[in-house]
């Protein structure tokens, strides 16, 4: 039954991929296709990185409610791009090669997240509140701290640093395409591998020690593929707060199940939709000028209240 | 054979278990008794590697805890944890199928779904198969986790309060089953029990715990007495013999 | 010497200090000149009553949020109320661009209302055993209503007015221009002569009926004291985390919750707290600043995070 629902959402996906290429070329053909082909490898990859990110940030933390961004990965990148920009200063930074500087941001990430969130995650252990509240308020933090250093450094760093801090699906950097694609596949290939192990951790610490699948290990595995996939979205196209709770909700409706083999690509293609889709709407139907990301904001939030409600009553 | 070396166990500064050394052979029923915050949850814990080994050695058989593979130790201890709550959208079958886990990682052969559905008629859980958790009562759940449990097929089954949910006829009814898988199955079950009686009525052995340390280890009938209920629950509930064993007048 | 007594003596010290620190040199030996003396008349003066009452008022309406709301993890800058007033001002800004400054901190004011009651309407339904619901929907909630102004302020090309009023600054107060603060600092001290009934308010609706608090009237109270706060904070010097969040859960530490007795201590604790960061945002980049928002939003976090972590070793 799950099989055919990714079927479904498999056409879904084409549909509105094919929709997107084709509707409305005006002149030639050949380079719209190029042009567009591009944002759409863009939105896929966005999608595909915040979806499983998310969905095993939930696993691995034992809840539906929290995800990466909420809990400041993604200011977490924003931060290291700045501190990287004022390290450097912004000639010397422009002059790197970008794809480079992307490998070397995001293993900082890695690293940071690996440290950061590990340890919230181990002393955070069994109390969910605690761990929620260090990471919204981490989060902030992590904003104040950039914004500090982004009052330091002089206006034109800022304006580095400034395309990464707002989320602009409709203004990719598809200069980043090749290396953010390599590192994406890369983390959900391996996201994919562990889909077993996640179904296990998802039964919790005490459980999935039983069974002879140490937590502690599952975790710092999940959290550096989760780092890799939030500084590619977030180099993509910056920090989208809550895309991946509407998209991880939205999953868990569609594919009622446990199993991290449906849940992984299922989440991913309704991301993919709902991007892909909306953009289409945007651009070709509504021709708004909103960013996707504002709308995206605000449906996923009116969508996570009304599933807490929902969720509630019964 | 379980053996406990020397174990110490401090948790922020405060001494939880002060040097235990105890062995408890393969076969029988052991209870874990003693007051809140005695340490037997902790020691529990410990034998099972859910929290880290500070001081001290454990051992399972040839396997060292903390030290040996986790995917071995697996497949030699289960613990069933004090509180369970896992995610709702698991039915029945599923959580019990987890079980299987440490063998064929993710790849569950004939044999195994075999296992799943005996475990399942053995706990009497096939009507409720396919029933999602979140919408059973405590008493099924908590007998769907020790299912979980059973068809691990380990040696040894370490329970912590199993009884805390249920009811006297559904108490009853997981101690007879221990018993049995004692008897009849060659498993060894090490469980934590808050009601003595049960410990008296069920345990072939019984380790009494207080603040951390072991103070009485025996067979039921010589272990329990008014003195030492008194002296380690620090109340004066009579004791009396029925039918050979000691009761616990509350 | 009792904690009041030492909390006046050094926000006092705060305050004369904050006087002293600025862009334009000053020193104490020169206040005599008239030069030093319009300064400190126009620009110094007004700023740091400006920072005391935001900072106290701040912190008094959290401490109100969280009684009503019978957790300790929210406040209005981050459940909806300071959205709420910062989309009342850009709709009012928008629609009615001639309105005067009082109006439109009224209506701004009347928005935040409203979305306190809508934060409010929603949390009573969220089950009482899953505390940390709370605290997420406010954020969730705050988010939907930003996202809903930066979709405005987008289409009317107006986000630059979002950005000054999503993070809190001191810069450009000066006399005359800060003046209705002190409306939020009255509405702060009004709250103090009915602390005992949001006291009464903390222990649950059962308990206040029981007592004969007339719950619905004390809850409506206590949220036009949050909403005038927040809202005219978020008009005169932009939204400032944490202040609300913070302070009261550090004063509830030490002297517990009876708000009779802790109430004058949030305020001079928030007044001190808010003072402290801006003398720090001036002088970190001196001769220029930075919002004290984003000074307020390290240290506030600093300060929680100690707080959930440091504290919780002991207990345990």
């Amino acid at each position: 039954m799950y099989r055919n629902r990714l079927l479904l959402l498999t056409l879904a996906l084409l549909a509105c991929a094919l929709a997107y290429l084709f509707t409305g070329v005006k002149g030639s053909l050949e380079f719209a296709l190029m042009f567009r082909g591009k944002k759409l490898a863009a939105l896929l990859l966005i999608g595909a990185a915040q979806a499983v990110a998310a969905v095993m940030f939930q696993t691995i933390s034992g809840n539906r409610i929290l995800t990466p961004a909420i809990m400041g990965f993604d200011a977490l990148y924003v931060l290291i791009l700045t501190a990287a920009v004022v390290a450097l200063g912004a000639p010397a930074y422009q002059q790197l090669d970008p794809g480079l500087l992307m490998l070397t941001n995001a293993t900082l990430m890695c690293a940071a997240a690996v440290m950061l969130f590990g340890l919230l995650l181990r002393k955070g252990q069994g109390d969910l509140m605690r761990m929620l509240l260090t990471g919204v308020v981490l989060a902030v933090m992590l904003r104040s701290i950039t914004g500090l250093l982004q009052r330091v450094i002089d206006p034109s760093e800022y304006a580095v640093v400034q395309a990464a801090s707002f989320a602009r699906f409709s203004r990719a950097e598809t200069d980043l395409l090749g290396v953010s694609a390599l590192l994406c596949c890369g983390a959900l290939g391996l996201a994919w591998r562990m889909r077993h192990r996640l179904d296990v951790l998802a039964l919790g610490p005490v459980a999935s020690t039983s069974l002879g699948e140490p937590p502690l290990r599952g975790q710092r595995r999940a959290l550096l593929l989760i780092s890799v996939l939030v500084a590619v979205s977030t180099a993509l196209v910056g920090p989208v707060a809550f895309f991946g709770l509407l998209v991880s909700a939205l999953t868990y409706l569609v594919l009622p199940t446990y199993r991290h083999a449906i849940l992984l690509p299922g989440s991913a293609l309704i991301s993919g939709v709902i991007l892909v889709g909306g953009q289409w709407a945007l651009e070709r139907v509504f021709a708004f000028t909103t960013p996707l990301s504002v709308v995206v904001e605000f449906l996923g939030g009116v969508v996570f209240l009304l599933l807490l409600m929902k969720g509630l009553k019964r | 054979m379980i053996e406990v070396q020397n174990l110490s166990h401090d948790i922020h500064g405060a001494p939880i278990l002060r040097d235990i050394s105890v062995t408890v052979p393969k076969g029988g029923v052991t209870a874990l008794v003693g007051p809140n915050g005695a340490g037997k949850s902790t020691l529990l814990s410990l034998m099972a590697r859910l929290i880290p080994r500070q001081q001290g050695r454990i051992t399972v058989d040839e396997l060292v805890v903390g030290e040996s593979d986790d995917k071995d130790l697996a497949r030699r201890l289960a613990i069933l944890p004090q509180t369970v709550h896992a995610a709702s959208r698991l039915t029945v079958r599923d959580l019990v199928g987890f079980g299987r886990y440490p063998y064929h990682r993710g790849r569950p052969t004939p044999d195994d779904r075999a296992m799943v559905e005996d475990g399942m008629r053995l706990f009497d859980l096939l009507p409720l198969a396919e029933r999602s958790l979140d919408t059973l009562s405590g008493g099924q759940r908590q007998r769907a986790f020790v299912a979980m449990t059973y068809v691990q097929d380990t040696d040894y089954l370490l329970l912590d309060e199993p009884l805390n949910n249920l009811d006297l006829a559904a108490s009853r009814a997981l101690m007879a089953r221990l018993r049995d898988l004692a008897d009849n199955k060659d498993r060894t079950v090490i469980i934590v029990l808050h009601d003595i009686n049960f410990a008296t009525a069920y345990a072939d052995r019984v380790l009494v715990m207080k603040e951390g340390r072991l103070c009485a280890d025996g067979a039921p009938q010589d272990v329990i007495t008014e003195t030492l209920i008194q002296s380690v629950f620090e109340t004066d509930a009579p004791l009396r013999t029925v039918e050979g064993r000691p009761v616990v007048m509350v | 010497m009792s904690r009041t007594a030492l909390g006046v003596l050094a926000l006092s010290l705060l305050f004369v200090g904050s006087l002293f620190v600025g862009a334009t040199p000053l020193s104490p030996m020169d206040v005599t000149t008239p030069e030093a003396r319009a300064l400190i008349w126009d620009s110094r003066l007004p700023r740091a009553f400006a920072v005391v009452l935001t900072g106290a008022s701040l912190a008094i309406a959290g401490q109100i949020m969280q009684l009503i709301a019978r957790n300790r993890f929210v406040e209005p800058m981050t459940a909806g109320t300071g959205q709420s007033a910062m989309l009342g001002l850009l709709v009012v800004s928008v629609c009615l661009p001639a309105a005067s400054v009082g109006l439109k901190m009224a209506l701004s004011a009347f928005a935040a209302l409203i979305g306190s009651i809508g934060f409010f309407a929603i949390t009573r339904r969220l089950p009482p055993e899953e505390p940390l619901l709370v605290p997420l929907v406010g954020i969730v909630y705050g988010g939907v209503i930003g996202s809903a102004a930066v979709y405005i302020g987008f289409q009317l090309d107006m986000l630059q007015y979002i950005d000054i009023w999503l993070t809190g600054e001191f810069s450009g107060t000066m006399r005359g221009r800060y003046e209705l603060l002190w409306i939020a600092g009255l509405a702060a001290v009004l709250s103090y002569l009915v602390a005992d009934q949001f006291s009464i308010l903390g222990l649950g609706e059962t308990v206040s009926l029981n007592l004969g608090l007339n719950y619905r009237q004390v809850v409506l109270s206590g949220l036009v004291v949050i909403s005038v706060v927040t809202g005219l904070t978020v008009v005169t010097v932009g939204a400032i985390p944490f202040i609300g969040l913070v302070v009261p859960n550090l004063v509830s530490r030490l002297v517990g919750d009876n708000l009779r007795r802790s109430l004058p201590l949030t305020a001079m604790a928030g007044a001190g707290l808010v003072l402290a960061s801006d003398i720090f945002a001036r002088l970190v980049v001196h001769p220029f600043e930075v919002p004290v928002a984003t000074v307020i939003g390290i240290i506030g976090a600093a300060v929680f995070l100690w707080m959930l972590y440091g504290r919780a070793q002991h207990v345990s």
